[in-house]
């Protein structure tokens, strides 16, 4: 059974969110690296670029598959993970911890409404 | 049929387990329009091997090959000698009939050797690595240019006009279609001339040798790059890298070639085998398929596997780095199998012995009048002038035993008198005699 | 394990690398000796090369080490090679020969026109025996591949809708069940991949195809379309959809990887498409290479003729074999000289050996060969849709996993302890624990049955002994090796020891 912090928010297709004031930490889910598999390979896109909710920000990969990354708010990249991109078994073992992805300057706090709770989340996995 | 095994018994016993009466009713779900009536298609009659062997041998001396001609024509592919020990490798069913290794375990034979022909192709390109094969030089230079719009996201190809032309007609085709830009390079004195430094530059393109023969001055192409900030890519013949710097120890991001002169057989150019070198730094960007070294999960033996695969089509779909599939893997290990029989010695030997027969023809062909048309350094082939179209020359030429050459005025219309004179290491001093003792005697000197 | 199936046991130490073996001073080749008078090299060439590791090898250890290579290879001479969508037929060795002989072989692609009228014919020959079985109205023998032959069509509707003043069309529609080839081949002409579901059927979803076509109609370039499709069915609502791609003004190409369940017997050129590609290293019997060459014959009506890649290979007016350059509406070339010329001839061989009396016979048998595969596994391992099957079947061993912990890859990984090579796995992406499999037509009963008897011991040591295949093959030189090692410690050359 996979893990899901009641604290967080989640989309459907499988990223998180976790809020501390305007600042966004964005990683993907524990169901979604277990369903990948060993990780190895996370590509992420320079701190600075502006993202928009639903854009694509980057991929993740395991030797067999490569999935791509879905924006969950809007904002500004302040910060891309290395540990993630150097060590990307953190991305396995550790997915809301050391292994989250992205740190964002939200742009519109008022997105986060839209996104889904753990409970909800957690009716979507089989 | 030898080819097919069924026998009537067989078929009976086959269809009654499938509760059917006929073959047909294999057939139940297309429609009964759609389908055709058996030996009503209109065909030739089927033939026997002996037939078969007979028709196609038949065929086969209609064609004048370079076993009929003394070969002066280089131009992209080159009569080279194949040693024995390639095409008998090469024919093993067990590499001739396997198909891609996607099975590590039954295919460590293919995957070993393919592992160790990265290793040469890396080393003759002075690249950091190479890929598995592409399918020949041109559609090698085409994904290099690809991948070059990648990384820089510019839209404009440089191209030097001393690339092959058809590897140029190539390149546009590939760049018409997925929306890119290319922009033709200007060439002095048989090298190219660099253009303005600019930021619309995806990569430049220059060979090396280049079509005529010519080296190109890579330090300054690097300079360029630098300065424009585009990638480098060099086509450049794998033999004369034997000799040669090689084009990865310029600063090269992307060398690429052709590798039929590497063990393959010209076959009116196909099946030929695309070589793809490059900077560790764009291994994640670059098509085609990669083998790599591992151990087993559970053991210690080491082994090979294909590798970073979700770089590909089947996984990654419309964002593959490229819908090459199929590569030329029989090919490249022909190339292997070439460098392994002539060693590092013996590529070196043939490099030279070209090297060698070109200065000694273009001494002779001087001695008569005919000049090299530029002074640049070149390595085994270089345009000679004969002072009138070239062309009729070499279909006469042909009466004479010899495949004279390319006449480069349909390419070139400045050079309508040229002729491209190329020598591998199977022509010797008496056939270059004979040869410029023909080509004066045509040519009326 | 019952004794009859048991691999040969090849665990010995793996093979060290050419480079390990060699030793300065040794030549495999006796070349030709140098005849014009020496030169000074670094004078002629400016800037030369200092080191170049490569090996030095003795001629017989040259051969020794590539046969060794070899018998740790498995190939279709080896062995049955059931791959579905990859067509493993038996590939025969009067194609070797004729493709070997030194008219064809030494021929340079740029010599004069004149010098090769039979290297033409045997073009021409191909060509006019492809387009009667496909139903097309011209082919082009320039596509090296075939998924350079699917990008080729692309570039050629590409053209065909820029020509009509419709270049405005972005998208290209593609089965959720394709193969990964068609929409990277859309990509690489600048469309858009939009995807269509099947149905519970296993066939196109027709209802979702119109209303996509509602939708986006003006803006669809065209379908590609696997028929039969990958799932191994046959499209039988083919000419409908056809219908309604034309309709929208929209092109339908015809993924010919599945050629071999239709020759001689029915031609997609009647379908309705507009252009396809052959995988003659399909279809056709030319050798598979361990990954290449390939061969990737395109067909097209006559509405797209004006835009094949130039030159054509046609007959002029009296018959003879010729080249046409004057093409002006062409896309340009694909390939620098005439696709896979050597292939070529090896396809002609295979294809004058069956001719008109017997060419059918190649579906026929294929299709005969699947159905019977299909029909004595459905009670091990049952078809992902129950339907006759075409010259493949795609089963699912999803039953396997829930229950065992077992999954496709296991058990196609115990088949080679068995002594096959494993069938396709994991395609197609809509099929859960797919296996797809396509004995070819050349596989005779006696094959198939111990195939099909293999399989059904697994598949019961899956529910007894799961670990078995966990842990399988064991019987090669290697076990399962670490992907995952394998890129994140990438080791793609040797490099010598400083």
């Amino acid at each position: 059974m996979s893990q899901l912090p009641s604290e967080l928010k989640y989309t459907e297709s499988h990223e998180w969110v976790r809020l501390e004031g305007e600042i966004a930490f964005v990683g993907i889910t524990d169901f979604a690296q277990s369903e990948l598999g060993d990780i190895v390979y996370v590509s992420l896109p320079e701190p600075g670029r502006i993202l928009r909710k639903g854009d694509s920000f980057g991929a993740v990969e395991s030797v067999k598959t490569a999935s791509d990354l879905y924006s969950p708010i809007s904002g500004e990249v302040l910060e891309a993970n290395e540990l993630a991109t150097n060590q990307t078994e953190l991305v396995n073992t550790d997915p809301y911890g050391k292994g989250y992805l992205l740190k964002v300057k939200l742009s519109d706090p008022s997105e986060v409404g839209s996104l889904i709770s753990a409970e909800q989340y957690a009716k979507l996995l089989p | 049929m030898p080819y097919t095994p069924h026998t009537e018994y067989d078929r009976t016993a086959m269809l009654s387990e499938l509760n059917l009466s006929s073959t047909d009713e294999l057939f139940r779900e297309i429609p009964e329009n759609l389908r055709v009536q058996k030996g009503s298609l209109s065909l030739p009659n089927a033939l026997s091997e002996y037939e078969i062997e007979k028709h196609l041998f038949r065929l086969s001396r209609l064609n004048r090959s370079s076993f009929d001609l003394i070969s002066f024509l280089g131009a992209g592919m080159y009569d080279r000698y194949i040693p024995s020990t390639v095409s008998a490798m090469i024919s093993r069913g067990e590499f001739l009939t396997a198909y891609t290794p996607y099975q590590p375990e039954a295919s460590q034979g293919s995957l070993q050797t393919i592992y160790e022909f990265q290793t040469m192709i890396a080393e003759l390109f002075g690249t950091d690595l190479a890929n598995a094969s592409m399918y020949d030089g041109a559609t090698s230079m085409a994904e290099a240019a690809i991948v070059a719009h990648g990384i820089n996201g510019r839209n404009t190809i440089a191209v030097s006009d001393l690339i092959h032309p058809h590897h140029r007609q190539v390149l546009n085709t590939y760049c018409w279609a997925i929306g890119l830009k290319t922009e033709v390079v200007p060439s002095v004195n048989g090298v190219c001339k660099l253009p303005e430094v600019g930021d619309q530059f995806a990569c430049i393109v220059v060979g090396h040798p280049n079509f005529l023969g010519n080296l190109e001055d890579l330090s300054a192409v690097r300079e360029w790059c630098n300065a424009s900030g585009s990638q480098m890519i060099v086509s450049t013949d794998p033999i004369a890298c034997a000799l040669l710097k090689p084009p990865g120890e310029f600063g090269a991001d992307f060398v690429v070639g052709e590798g039929q002169c590497l063990g393959v057989a010209m076959g009116l150019g196909g099946p030929a085998v695309g070589l793809f070198g490059c900077k560790q730094e764009h291994i994640r960007r670059i098509p085609g398929r990669i083998v790599g070294k591992t151990k087993e999960v559970h053991g210690d033996q080491e082994g090979y596997v294909m590798t970073l695969r979700t770089r590909e089509q089947d996984i990654r779909r419309e964002k593959a780095t490229s819908n090459i599939c199929t590569n030329e893997a029989l090919m490249a290990l022909a190339n292997t199998v070439y460098l392994c029989a002539v060693g590092k010695n013996g590529i070196k030997q043939v490099a030279e012995a070209s090297l060698r027969n070109s200065r000694y023809l273009q001494s002779k062909l001087e001695a008569i009048g005919m000049k090299k048309v530029d002074s640049s350094r070149y390595f085994c082939e270089f345009a000679v002038d004969l002072g009138k179209n070239a062309a009729p020359i070499v279909d006469r030429m042909l009466e004479r035993g010899f495949l004279a050459g390319l006449a480069l005025g349909e390419y070139y219309p400045a050079r309508e008198n040229q002729l491209l004179v190329a020598t591998t290491e199977k022509r010797n001093k008496e056939e270059i005699d004979q040869y410029v003792s023909e080509l004066a005697a045509e040519v009326g000197r | 394990m019952n004794q009859e199936f048991a691999g040969i046991k090849k665990r010995v130490p793996s093979p060290k690398l050419v480079f390990e073996k060699s030793s300065p001073g040794r030549v495999g080749c006796n070349l030709p000796s140098i005849t014009t008078p020496e030169v000074d090299l670094n004078q002629e060439l400016g800037e030369t090369r200092s080191e170049l590791h490569l090996p030095e090898l003795s001629e017989l250890e040259v051969v020794r080490h590539f046969t060794n290579l070899s018998h740790i290879n498995y190939g279709i001479e080896t062995g049955f090679y059931p791959l579905g969508s990859c067509t493993m037929k038996y590939n025969p060795k009067i194609n070797e020969r004729v493709a070997g002989l030194s008219g064809f072989t030494q021929l340079h692609p740029m010599q004069p026109v004149s010098t090769y009228p039979g290297a033409i014919e045997v073009m021409v020959q191909v060509q006019e025996f492809l387009a009667e079985l496909t139903g097309f109205d011209a082919i082009s023998l320039q596509p090296v591949a075939g998924a350079h032959g699917e990008m080729t069509c692309l570039m050629l509707m590409k053209a065909y809708h820029a020509a009509k003043g419709q270049g405005s069309r972005r998208i290209i529609l593609v089965p959720d069940s394709a193969h990964g080839t068609n929409p990277a081949s859309a990509a690489r002409c600048g469309y858009e991949v939009k995807a269509v579901p099947t149905d519970a059927n296993g066939n196109s979803d027709v209802a979702a195809l119109k209303g996509i076509l509602d939708g986006l109609g003006s803006e669809i370039a065209g379908l590609m379309l696997t028929n039969p499709s990958t799932l191994g069915l046959f499209e039988t609502q083919i000419e409908e959809i056809c219908q309604l791609i034309h309709n929208i003004g929209g092109l339908v190409f015809c993924d010919g990887a599945n050629m071999n369940a239709m020759v001689g017997t029915t031609r997609p050129g009647d379908h309705g498409f507009d252009c396809m590609h052959l995988n003659l290293h399909k279809t056709f019997s030319t050798p598979h290479g361990g990954g290449g060459p390939g061969c990737g014959a395109i067909g097209v009506k006559q509405e797209l003729v004006p835009f094949l890649p130039s030159p054509i290979v046609c007959r002029n007016s009296n018959g003879m074999a010729q080249l046409d350059f004057e093409r002006p509406e062409s896309i340009g070339r694909v390939s620098p000289y005439f696709g896979q010329f050597l292939m070529e001839v090896r396809a002609l061989a295979y294809l004058l050996s069956y001719g008109k009396e017997h060419i059918h016979l190649i579906s026929e048998c294929a299709v005969l060969n699947a159905n019977y595969v299909q029909e004595k596994l459905k009670k091990v391992l049952p078809p992902a849709f129950d339907r006759p099957c075409t010259h493949e079947c795609v089963l699912t061993a999803e039953k396997y996993k829930k229950e065992f912990g077992v999954r496709a890859l296991d058990i196609s990984k115990r088949l080679i302890d068995y002594g096959f090579h494993p069938p396709t796995n994991y395609f197609p992406l809509i099929v859960p624990e797919a296996m797809m499999i396509e004995p070819t037509e050349t596989e005779c009963k006696e094959t198939l049955d111990k195939f099909c008897e293999a399989l059904i011991l697994i598949c019961e040591e899956a529910s007894v002994q799961p670990d078995l295949l966990h842990q399988a093959p064991t019987s090669q030189i290697v076990g399962r090796l670490d992907e995952t090692l394998a890129v994140k410690q990438l080791n793609v050359r040797w490099k010598p020891s400083t």
